[in-house]
């Protein structure tokens, strides 16, 4: 009996370990599951442009920092329970988000876009190359068209919370049977197996595993920006944290002047996704 | 077989440890839910109606709703509850329940659910004539239930408490969808990885099968070893 | 609160569905299998076992996983006419829960087949009835009858077993609540309301099952 009681006693103490932050010291959640943005190696170690990113920043701001791992769905519910202090997961600026939580200036933005398997009876779409919604106008107007005929109908894959959900349930595409995933490598394998007709997400995450993985998964449409693909992507903090707000603000700054951004940016998609 | 070479480019050594997670947190789900039972056993067995009642509510609550939604109650809302809690007694600061207590609370409680029932039919098993012959001899009832009770309930719980122990070790995958990295969830990132779930589901099936029928084999033996004499 | 009911309520209904159709092919392949399991020719029994086994000594998630995303990578599966049925993920999910229910199933019923008493079936013989006509009309009905209890509780952990279809696209209760949680930010309001829809669930189950075994039940 005594040692049960040793067990309950340890298990009772355990529960209430706590572990309180050092000062100077912060965690930032990504989720490691969105390459080239942020993803995870064999070894287990994180990496991706924001990856490189936060550390970076992190030196600026002289900052001990820790990247904590996140699934998508708990993301923001992790930042405003403590878990961590700051989102760096590709995560777009939205107005709907600004009502839970800040955040800093963007730091890189670029486009997403529809993706098929090469073959597809949608592999071409008449659509100019890219629209931003937030400019509108007769030719975004025209190109929605296109777009609600060619997907009527068809089986739309896309990451669950994304903006690439809340766009296409806006009803700017028509009538679509929408399927939502908890992660991109999971749409992507549907999409490659053939369950999904089409899929939507950040043009890269198309590009990279279409290079990586070696099949035919190929872009079509236009690429998309503004409404409800959001104002770029920046560092979520918690309402209330302006002291790390600031910081951040200041450390994109300082890292945007200095190029490390572009830098990057360059090394990890291709081309200079930094603003 | 590359694929699972042990080193930075197979998957050996991250599936060998994730085996190791998955062990720990079963054990420790499975000793939680063991304090979870001895708690609610007696309040189910209670003749005080409000006691009952608590434990009855805990047991059906838990039976009856899925898993899932257990895990994801504790882990989206755990450390808020955790806060709010340690709040009430001036504490303001981080806490931080990390994946691997917050999954195994989360199983540990489902798992004394069961626990709890199994108990609870073992103590109305043992013979009524034990309670009062004891009582005829003025044994005080906390000894009662320590030196003649308890041995019996925990001999008799041994067959249906091996079921407990496959149901929470399978529950365990589960937690996966939290981020712990067990079996599932290294199995769900190489599959990502790699782009072949095929084979390592299929490697996941095996872990879990091995898992089941070594633990099988030594609950036996601890079945025939505390049954002798009976 | 009230405004997220409608969402979770249709996610219900995908829920009864699933469970539904699981159960209606489960019995199917439980019976099926309980029959094999009590078959003499010891290859026919052992293969029996290693399916039970499998499916009762593997977590359901990783069996969902291996139907949907496993299944999927094979190449020529995804050529043949069986694309049809594993490309949506409705059937999938179906296909792994109503194997896995199976599996307790024929558990079940060989349990209760095998604690038939032997006398029944050597009256019936003595008094010239057929084998085949003794199962249907004897062993049969006795087993379905002596695993009432058992079967009902294996419909209640079935029904929390569905809220696996969720991950796998399949917007049921549980996806839905999934889904208020990602797109509000408010878990608790999510998962209690589909909770306590859970509960009522269960308990209907429960009271069926209770109704059944008053009725058609042996009295112990």
């Amino acid at each position: 009996m005594n040692k049960l009681k040793k067990l309950g006693l340890g298990i009772i103490i355990s529960f209430f370990l706590v572990l309180s932050a050092n000062a100077g010291s912060i965690k930032i959640g990504t989720e490691g599951a969105y390459p080239p943005w942020n993803s995870k190696d064999a070894a287990g170690n994180l990496n991706g442009f924001e990856v490189d990113l936060a550390n970076a920043l992190c030196e600026i701001m002289k900052h001990n920092c820790t990247i904590v791992e996140q699934d998508w769905d708990g993301m923001i519910p992790a930042l405003t329970s403590k878990k961590f202090d700051a989102i760096m997961a590709g995560m777009s600026i939205t107005s709907e988000r600004l009502k839970t939580i800040n955040f800093s200036q963007g730091y890189a933005d670029e486009v997403a876009s529809l993706a098929v398997m090469k073959g597809s009876s949608i592999e071409n779409i008449n659509t100019p190359e890219g629209i931003n919604l937030n400019i509108g106008g007769s030719d975004v107007d025209k190109a929605l068209k296109t777009l609600t005929s060619s997907l009527s109908g068809k089986t739309v894959c896309t990451q669950i919370g994304t903006i690439h959900q809340n766009f296409l349930e806006s009803g700017d595409v028509g009538n679509i049977n929408l399927k939502t995933y908890k992660t991109q490598d999971e749409v992507n394998l549907d999409l490659t197996n053939g369950r999904c007709d089409v899929a939507l997400a950040a043009a890269v995450a198309f590009t990279d595993y279409a290079e990586k993985s070696g099949k035919a998964v190929v872009l079509t449409g236009p690429t998309f920006s503004g409404g409800a693909f959001g104002n770029g992507v920046g560092v979520g903090i918690r309402k209330g944290d302006s002291k790390l707000l600031n910081d951040f603000n200041a450390a994109i700054d300082k890292a945007r002047d200095e190029g490390i951004i572009s830098k990057l940016a360059i090394k990890w998609f291709g081309f200079d996704a930094s603003m | 077989m590359e694929l699972l070479s042990f080193g930075d480019t197979g998957w050996g050594d991250e599936l060998f440890f994730a085996t190791l997670m998955t062990i720990a947190v079963s054990i420790t789900a499975m000793a939680i839910g063991f304090l979870f039972a001895l708690i609610f056993t007696p309040l189910k067995l209670s003749k005080i109606k409000t006691l009952n009642i608590i434990g009855n509510c805990y047991t059906t609550i838990i039976r009856g709703v899925p898993e899932l939604l257990i895990i994801y109650l504790l882990f989206f809302g755990g450390t808020g509850a955790a806060m709010y809690v340690a709040s009430i007694f001036g504490y303001d600061g981080y806490i931080e329940l990390n994946a691997f207590i917050t999954g195994a609370l989360a199983i540990g409680i489902i798992s004394g659910a069961y626990s709890t029932e199994v108990f609870r039919g073992a103590i109305l098993s043992i013979d009524k004539g034990q309670f009062e012959a004891s009582k005829v001899l003025g044994i005080k009832k906390s000894i009662q239930f320590y030196k003649i009770i308890l041995p019996q309930m925990l001999r008799l719980s041994i067959p249906n408490l091996s079921n407990v122990w496959q149901i929470t070790l399978k529950d365990t995958s589960l937690i996966s969808v939290t981020g712990l990295v067990e079996i599932m969830r290294q199995s769900y990132i190489a599959a990502g990885s790699t782009r072949d779930p095929l084979f390592f589901y299929s490697i996941a099936a095996v872990l879990y099968l091995i898992l089941t029928y070594l633990s099988m084999n030594l609950i036996n033996k601890l079945e025939i070893k505390y049954s002798k004499g009976y | 609160m009230i405004s997220i009911f409608p969402s979770l309520l249709s996610g219900a209904v995908i829920t009864l569905q699933l469970l539904a159709s699981s159960m209606f092919f489960g019995l199917i392949i439980g019976l099926i299998f309980a029959i094999l399991r009590i078959n003499k020719n010891p290859i026919i029994n052992k293969f029996a076992y290693a399916y039970s086994y499998f499916f009762r000594g593997t977590p359901l998630l990783v069996q969902l996983y291996l139907i949907y995303y496993g299944l999927a990578n094979i190449e020529f599966l995804r050529n043949s006419f069986f694309w049809v049925i594993i490309k949506e993920p409705y059937w999938c999910a179906i296909i792994a829960f109503s194997l896995n229910t199976g599996a307790y199933t024929s558990e079940i019923l060989r349990s209760a087949f095998q604690t038939i008493k032997k006398g029944y079936i050597e009256a019936a013989q003595s008094l010239g009835v057929t084998k085949k006509i003794t199962f249907y009309r004897i062993q049969l009905p006795i087993a379905i009858k002596q695993s009432l209890p058992a079967y009902g509780n294996e419909i209640i952990l079935m029904l929390k077993g569905t809220s696996l279809a969720s991950v796998i696209t399949i917007m049921d209760l549980m996806g839905e609540a999934r889904k208020v949680n990602v797109l509000t930010f408010k878990p608790f309001e999510a998962f209690i309301t589909a909770g306590i829809i859970y509960l009522f669930i269960t308990f209907i189950i429960h009271n069926i099952i209770k109704f059944l075994e008053k009725k058609y039940g042996f009295q112990t």
